[in-house]
């Protein structure tokens, strides 16, 4: 064909044609590193810049809400007589005096409401409110949801069919209305039971508002998370080493908890994360059409509420709460986005 | 086909009946009745009251009169609003909030599919990460919050747009704008994600090598199946825009339904509460079911028996 | 002497991930007359279906032609302008590909997708388009073609979808037709019965044939020249019977080893090649087959073995052949 196809067309060495080592053609055999499931996802998830920008947003966030407002001298219910209306930084005229007579006062950050309470401080234990509903509403969610599909999902058959009836009939109740009617009414129950019996009392600490919230998320959102653990558990139970563990003698439970639940735990981890969002949202919305959490709790949701009020005069009062909920969304959206582009491609929509 | 849109109506009408009857049950748990949270009237007014409405009869009784006019749209009178009939409430409150609201979806989903399409064909280019961070912040900024910048920007610090009511086009603007970003942003990445998922399917490859151009494969193979999937989600999006509505229509001061069931909680008027609650209720599982169906049918790949 | 219709020479190609390049096609050559049935045989990335796609255009992002030329009908296809590519796909060239399950758009009728074709490469209407539809698919046999045309892909077998893709690939009778592994995903009767209907199609139409293929069985069936692909090379090039008779390279070797023979008395055992395809991210400098060669050489290594004519239009790129040479006495060394 062409010029190129002569045998030994260069100098060649005897030497060249000897037998190759065995280490030397292994040289040439990458071997690329074995990596475990969360060794591999991690990694991929800590070179995710945008979700580890999130991830701090978070963790700064928690602290703002958590650790901050121990160190913080105004607390979220005090009443500052005379300090009504500031703006932010702005001092008050007795505020004003004392500091002339050389005390310090600590200013008021974002300024103070209506009623003389540090805006600041508000602000933090709003965002405590919305976390801990988006956290502990997600793990209630979790246990309910996981337990619930894992079960369906293993016996199959007609207790599959009972159960998952069950869910495609919440799943189509339309969930804000009947929170909201739930919130409604439970709300004069649950402040008798407080009062009537000691045992109670700690409904009063928590507070009605966060109970029923907890209540309601934990009778309906559990259902999305149901369907999705029971259809990784019908797969994943046809596997050998489910058998495996069933002929060595395993119990239901066992097998359940130890077999397949973990192996979807990348599902559920990521599902959890994006949970949390949807609870924060929801529970804003309920406490800005007025009925979240009660006062004097603020909560991101009233604080807008209230804000708007006076939205002519103190625009600032609506942007605070506002950002704040909307960086708390996205923060926690784009970490669960970010999982699951590590640890469960599939999952998308 | 018949089987499934059988099944499903029936799942529908289970789920509505028992909507209606949680509702009913809760309105009377609350502990005194619909009367006693008012500034406590006398007992003869009280009785003469539960007389009235009907009140005074057993529980079942009023369960099974309360069942057999909701099915013919009677929900008896308002508590709070005197001389008005809670059907005649929804009606009005209806209309206005389905303009505001059906003009939003159909909005969203005119912007969301293009703007998905567009991100997802340009994958990793800067325009996808712009769409990508819009529809990301889009799906997290509460509707409360867009409604209340939008109003704070647009009427008070610019003066461009009246704040509220809706006497002219004008006034539609921001409550549209406020409920549509949501189902836009939503709209769009799932457009992109099924956009992206098209785009590696075997047959847009033989119809590239059919020798089509770029705008008969992507509008032709590309655009039909991608915006399948999206039909499903129009049920959950509807739901999602009426939970927007009620704030939405609360901070624009819009006398829609949503602004109705609203008031109707803070002032306890629990006929109309449960009332509106049914009628959402039936209009959600409704709307639901029509897009379901409405699915199977538009998708050839769903067997037709 | 039939005419050149398809020659690709030097072609290299690679795929630029964020990894790095991956280096898919390196230095291929292949050479395929009119009426000829080419079989390119080779295993999973060994760049087989990379090259048929550089034949169509159909090269995909991140993938980049970065040197060498395909002529087609002597037009240089590397530097054609996408308009008149679009002009030669589904007309000139068509493509039939490996899983008909997938390969047909499940929101059209079969009959919308053969007409698509029809109506873009010919002034035909609608209703003509119509007409040469069902012919086409009696021409490949499939049966009631007036109420298949009004069905959708799911309604069909995988063998009648691959029907219906043949039907669309004939339908402008292409020059060359390129078959990607066309029975790979369909059941082992129905892999006989498309095949036969090639090899008959063929006859009556007297088209070229790319068969790229992994299975050593179809292509001695089918085609005249065979080329041997292994990581993004053309390791060994001759007719049939060079191949199958007198292999010279030793991944030729290895691969005729590893297929059943009926005609053997004894039962011989099945000879698997050991170990792994190349990473084709860090292609070795020698020879790419190495690694896994029962006679790797210190050479082999190192240096890229050149091609060597071992007959008329047979050749070969491996050192066994030059060591040979050389043990003979080297006199042909220039």
């Amino acid at each position: 064909m062409t010029d190129k196809k002569k045998p030994l067309s260069f100098q060649l060495d005897v030497s060249d044609f000897l037998p190759a080592e065995q280490e030397e053609k292994q040289s040439l055999v990458v071997m690329r590193k074995s990596v475990s499931f969360w060794k591999d996802g991690l990694r991929r998830f800590s070179r995710n810049t945008i979700a580890m920008i999130s991830l701090v947003a978070i963790i700064l966030i928690m602290i703002f809400a958590f650790v901050v407002p121990y160190f913080y001298p105004y607390s979220y219910e005090q009443q500052i007589r005379g300090s009504e209306n500031l703006a932010p930084m702005q001092y008050s005229q007795q505020e004003l005096e004392l500091k002339e007579n050389g005390e310090s006062v600590f200013p008021h950050i974002l300024g103070t409401d209506s009623l003389g309470r540090d805006t600041m401080i508000r602000l933090m234990m709003g965002s405590r409110v919305s976390l801990l509903v988006g956290i502990v509403a997600s793990i209630l969610v979790l246990l309910i949801g996981s337990t619930y599909g894992a079960i369906a999902g293993y016996f199959g058959g007609k207790v599959d069919l009972i159960m998952m009836r069950l869910v495609d009939i919440i799943y189509t109740v339309p969930d804000i209305l009947i929170i909201i009617l739930l919130m409604v009414t439970l709300k004069y129950p649950l402040q008798e039971l407080a009062y009537s019996s000691p045992a109670f009392e700690w409904i009063n600490t928590v507070g009605v508002g966060l109970i029923c919230i907890f209540i309601v998320f934990a009778l309906l959102y559990w259902v999305g998370m149901a369907r999705i653990v029971r259809s990784q558990i019908l797969s994943l139970k046809e596997q050998e080493f489910v058998t495996a563990a069933r002929a060595l003698g395993a119990s239901h439970g066992r097998i359940i908890r130890k077999h397949l639940l973990t192996n979807c735990m990348g599902t559920l981890i990521v599902t959890t994360t994006l949970q949390i969002p949807s609870s924060i949202f929801t529970e804003s919305f309920l406490s800005f059409i007025g009925i979240g959490v009660a006062a004097p709790m603020p909560s991101l949701g009233s604080m807008a509420s209230t804000a708007i009020d006076g939205i002519v005069s103190y625009p600032y009062r609506l942007l605070a709460p506002a950002i704040m909920i909307s960086l708390i969304i996205l923060s926690f959206n784009l970490i669960g986005d970010g999982l699951r582009d590590a640890f469960d491609p599939k999952l998308k929509n | 086909m018949g089987k499934y849109v059988i099944k499903r109506v029936l799942l529908a009408a289970v789920t509505l009946w028992l909507v209606a009857t949680i509702t009913f049950a809760l309105m009377n748990l609350v502990p005194g009745g619909p009367f006693l949270s008012e500034k406590t009237p006398s007992e003869a007014t009280l009785k003469a009251l539960n007389e009235k409405y009907g009140l005074d009869q057993p529980l079942i009784v009023q369960y099974k009169n309360y069942m057999q006019k909701a099915i013919q749209g009677d929900f008896g009178p308002s508590l709070k609003q005197r001389g008005r009939m809670v059907k005649q409430i929804i009606t009005t409150g209806f209309k206005v909030s389905a303009r505001v609201g059906g003009l939003s979806i159909l909005i969203a989903a005119l912007i969301g599919v293009p703007l998905g399409s567009v991100a997802a064909l340009n994958r990793g280019k800067w325009i996808d990460n712009v769409i990508i961070v819009f529809t990301t912040s889009g799906i997290a900024v509460p509707s409360f919050v867009v409604s209340t910048v939008l109003m704070l920007v647009f009427s008070i610090m610019l003066g461009w747009l009246p704040t509220y009511g809706l006497s002219s086009p004008l006034h539609y603007i921001m409550p549209v704008a406020a409920l549509a970003l949501y189902p836009t942003s939503y709209i769009a990445r799932l457009m992109r994600s099924s956009m992206l998922e098209v785009l590696g399917q075997d047959y847009m490859r033989t119809a590239k090598a059919k020798g089509l151009s770029q705008f008969a494969i992507l509008f032709k193979h590309a655009l039909r199946n991608a915006i399948l999937p999206i039909i499903t989600y129009l049920g959950p999006l509807i739901a999602y825009t009426l939970t927007g509505s009620f704030v939405v229509e609360k901070i624009f001061t819009i006398p829609g339904l949503g602004s109705d069931f609203i008031s109707s909680i803070i002032n306890r008027d629990y006929t109309l509460i449960m009332g509106t609650t049914i009628f959402l209720a039936f209009l959600l599982i409704t709307m639901n079911l029509v897009v379901d169906i409405a699915y199977k049918i538009v998708d050839p790949r769903i067997k037709l028996k | 002497m039939s005419e050149l219709l398809l020659d690709i020479r030097n072609l290299r190609l690679s795929f630029f991930t964020p990894a790095g390049e991956v280096k898919a096609l390196n230095d291929v050559s292949l050479k395929l007359e009119e009426g000829d049935v080419l079989g390119i045989v080779g295993e999973s990335g060994s760049g087989k279906s990379v090259t048929a796609y550089s034949i169509m255009g159909l090269t995909v992002h991140p993938g980049r032609i970065i040197g060498g030329t395909i002529d087609f009908n002597s037009h240089n296809i590397t530097e054609m302008t996408e308009a008149d590519m679009r002009m030669m796909r589904g007309n000139e060239v068509s493509i039939i590909f490996q899983d008909p399950m997938t390969s047909l758009n499940p929101v059209y009728t079969i009959g919308n997708q053969i007409r698509e074709v029809i109506m873009l490469h010919t002034d035909k209407n609608k209703a003509q388009a119509n007409e040469r539809a069902i012919e086409l698919m009696e021409l490949v046999g499939i049966n009631e073609p007036i109420k298949r045309l009004k069905q959708y892909p799911h309604e069909l077998s995988g063998g009648m979808r691959q029907r219906v893709m043949i039907a669309i690939a004939l339908a402008c009778e292409p020059k060359l037709l390129i078959a990607d592994e066309p029975t790979t995903a369909l059941d082992v009767t129905i892999q006989a019965q498309i095949l036969e209907l090639m090899i008959e199609l063929k006859n009556k139409l007297g088209m070229s044939i790319i068969m790229i293929t992994h299975d050593l069985g179809i292509v001695a069936n089918m085609c005249k020249k065979i080329a041997v692909m292994y990581g993004g090379k053309v390791v060994e090039y001759g007719t049939t019977e060079d191949i199958f008779y007198n292999p010279r390279h030793e991944y030729t070797k290895g691969l005729l080893r590893s297929i059943p023979k009926l005609n053997d008395k004894e039962h011989k055992k099945l000879i698997p090649i050991e170990g792994t395809p190349v990473d084709m991210l860090n292609p070795p400098a020698g020879c790419p087959f190495a690694p896994r060669c029962e006679s790797c050489m210190k050479i082999c290594i190192s240096k890229m073995p050149e091609y060597v004519d071992v007959a008329e239009g047979h050749y070969s790129a491996c050192w066994l052949i030059q060591k040979e040479a050389f043990e003979q006495g080297g006199e042909t060394n220039e």
